[in-house]
């Protein structure tokens, strides 16, 4: 079990308002992913589920219960912190059950559970070192069992894979899809990452100053972005996005294409225009053109093509996958 | 530091200037503990000179230890020092820790309020210290030198621990919030051992002015039965006549137990250095 209902969150610093007015349902069982820029929120959204700090306003209920004046303890959460946070003075079986010993659950039941957390994670040979003695991707394996251990509710993650290397960081994340499906858990992940995003969530809530820009699937995002803000985001690299009158298009503002939905060509199309960039990637080729009609246009290729800057080519996009966007910027659908 | 080894005779200047200071300020010491052992004339004759079998003497020693109550000096200087370090850690860490933890209204002001008293000198205060210590009755008591030497370490401890505390990573707070610690647990048990080396620098700093007052134990503890050791060596310094063997032998004395504190303070503040790994 562990649903979660959040309506109108408002938190302010002062008269700095961070969070404006946010209502989401998170469903039992439902991977969720905060994805936005630096400083939209997400964070301090998450915080204030963990209760770490109050709403300024707002209802936040799990599991139906009304958890506003709940202590962070007691809210049935577990929390998995970008630096790890574990205690350094305790070993990796005491930190992993530090929880479940304030609770005041006995400890045969404390030792069973950590063991399983513990098998789960491969974690065995470490449980009695220290976390200096670990490496940064055991420490995160530390801090994921010791939220694990909890059996909480709702599992929160902050920035978990932000502080690993690139190679541990998808081995990491394939851990925590596997722990997603292995314990059926609601989670909720924050992150600014769109790979993480893409790959882990069920449903993308994309942040953006404080407020929801969009929720989704993350193919819905990608194929039905609602706004430029969202279009712009999701995906990489990011949408082209022309003015809508150099196209000649009245009815929109602006008109989103992806680099991907973009085909080029040395004879013919629609946009002529002349090579700037190229970045060969193996699996594929990123072109950079500058076009009369356009301006700059970002090409995905896949694939290796030998393409060079101030060749001259033609781009032509593919009409069905265009995104309108209107004057607010909202999507034409 | 490789540019430093590369370069030698930069090196050698660097270790000279520091020999050169560090002989400068061990010399007084070395003055103290070598005259102590010498008799009386020698002392005047040859103040310089490293004692020898003829000038030896430990009559210092002697005079030290049958004149007076000197082991009530002492043990009235280490119970004086230790508590007040104790409290000066205690409520300095626990202020420190609120300042740089809660945001509260007149969190800042307070904050400089409390450090106020490290630009101001407590001395000023003390007719008014006196007078508050004779209405209280406390006059010619150990508690008084207690609050005195409390009061006046507390700005600098607040100071430098809630500098060091506003590093101690936010997340360890919440995780233990989360695990469902008490604020006094995170406090006592998660944030406390990770300023340790910033502890055992306040201690220091706090505990020499007080292990070397004059000024409160004669004005506020005079009496033979709280007398500290500072204060019970000034009985062999006369207006006319004064035991130099005494007062030496005594002033030597008094640096062994806060060599003994430092050397334990230190090696808290090596340890807290290496043993560190917040992540």
């Amino acid at each position: 079990m562990g649903s979660l209902q959040l309506k109108s969150i408002r938190k302010a610093f002062g008269n700095n308002e961070v969070l404006k007015g946010i209502d989401l349902e998170v469903k039992d069982g439902e991977f969720v992913i905060f994805v936005g820029p630096s400083g939209c929120g997400k964070s301090t959204l998450l915080r204030v589920i963990a209760g770490l700090e109050d709403a300024t306003s707002g209802s936040i209920r799990i599991d139906g219960q009304e958890m506003a004046t709940t202590p962070p303890a007691k809210r049935g959460i577990a929390m998995v912190f970008q630096s790890y946070a574990l205690y350094p003075h305790l070993t990796v079986k005491d930190n992993m059950g530090l929880g479940l010993k304030q609770a005041g659950t006995e400890k045969a039941e404390i030792d069973t559970r950590v063991a399983k957390a513990a098998g789960m994670l491969s974690l065995d040979p470490y449980l009695a070192r220290r976390p200096a003695e670990l490496s940064g991707g055991q420490r995160q394996r530390v801090a994921i069992g010791r939220a694990i251990v909890r059996e909480p509710k709702l599992f929160l993650f902050d920035e978990p894979l932000s502080n690993l290397d690139a190679a541990l960081r998808v081995q990491t994340r394939l851990e925590i899809a596997g722990l997603h499906r292995r314990l059926k858990a609601t989670m909720i992940y924050v992150t600014h990452d769109q790979v993480e995003a893409m790959t882990l969530a069920d449903k993308i809530v994309v942040l953006n100053a404080g407020a929801i820009e969009q929720i989704g699937s993350p193919m819905e995002l990608y194929n039905k972005p609602a706004n430029v803000f969202v279009a712009g985001f999701i995906g990489s690299p990011q949408m082209n996005f022309i003015p809508a009158e150099k196209l000649g298009d009245t009815g929109a503002k602006t008109i989103g294409v992806r680099p991907e939905h973009i085909a080029l060509s040395r004879e013919s199309g629609d946009w002529k225009g002349k090579v700037i960039h190229v970045e060969h990637l193996g699996a594929d080729t990123i072109v950079y053109l500058e076009t009369e009609a356009t301006g700059l246009l970002t090409v995905r290729l896949f694939g290796e093509h030998a393409y060079a800057p101030d060749d001259v080519v033609f781009a032509t996009p593919d009409r069905a996958s265009l995104h309108r966007f209107d004057a607010n910027d909202r999507a034409i659908v | 530091m490789s540019k430093a080894r590369s370069a030698p005779i930069r090196a050698a200047f660097i270790h000279l200037a520091l020999i050169a200071y560090t002989l400068v300020a061990l010399f007084p010491v070395f003055l103290t503990l070598v005259n102590s052992f010498k008799s009386r004339s020698a002392i005047f004759s040859q103040p310089m000179a490293l004692p020898t079998p003829s000038t030896f003497s430990l009559i210092g020693y002697q005079t030290v230890l049958n004149q007076g109550n000197f082991v009530g000096y002492f043990q009235n200087s280490l119970i004086v020092t230790v508590v007040s370090i104790a409290l000066v850690l205690l409520f300095g860490a626990m202020a420190a820790f609120a300042l740089s933890e809660y945001r509260f209204r007149g969190n800042t002001l307070m904050g400089l309020y409390l450090a106020l008293g490290i630009m101001i000198p407590i001395r000023l205060g003390t007719v008014a210290i006196l007078q508050g210590m004779v209405a209280a009755g406390l006059v010619n008591t150990l508690t008084s030198l207690i609050l005195v030497y409390t009061a006046q370490g507390l700005p600098l401890a607040i100071f430098i621990l809630s500098e060091f505390m506003r590093t101690v990573s936010d997340d360890l707070k919440s995780a233990g919030r989360i695990d469902g610690l008490s604020e006094y647990a995170i406090f006592f048990r998660l944030v406390l051992p990770l300023v340790r080396p910033a502890m055992a620098t306040v201690a220091v700093f706090t505990m020499i002015p007080i292990w070397n007052d004059l000024w409160f134990p004669l004005i506020l503890a005079p009496g033979e039965a709280t007398k500290t050791v500072t204060l019970g060596a000034q009985m062999f310094i006369g207006q006319f006549v004064t035991n130099w063997n005494a007062v030496l032998s005594a002033l030597s004395l008094a640096i062994l137990p806060v060599m003994v504190l430092y050397v334990i303070f230190s090696r808290q503040l090596i340890r807290g250095i290496t043993s560190g790994a917040v992540k």
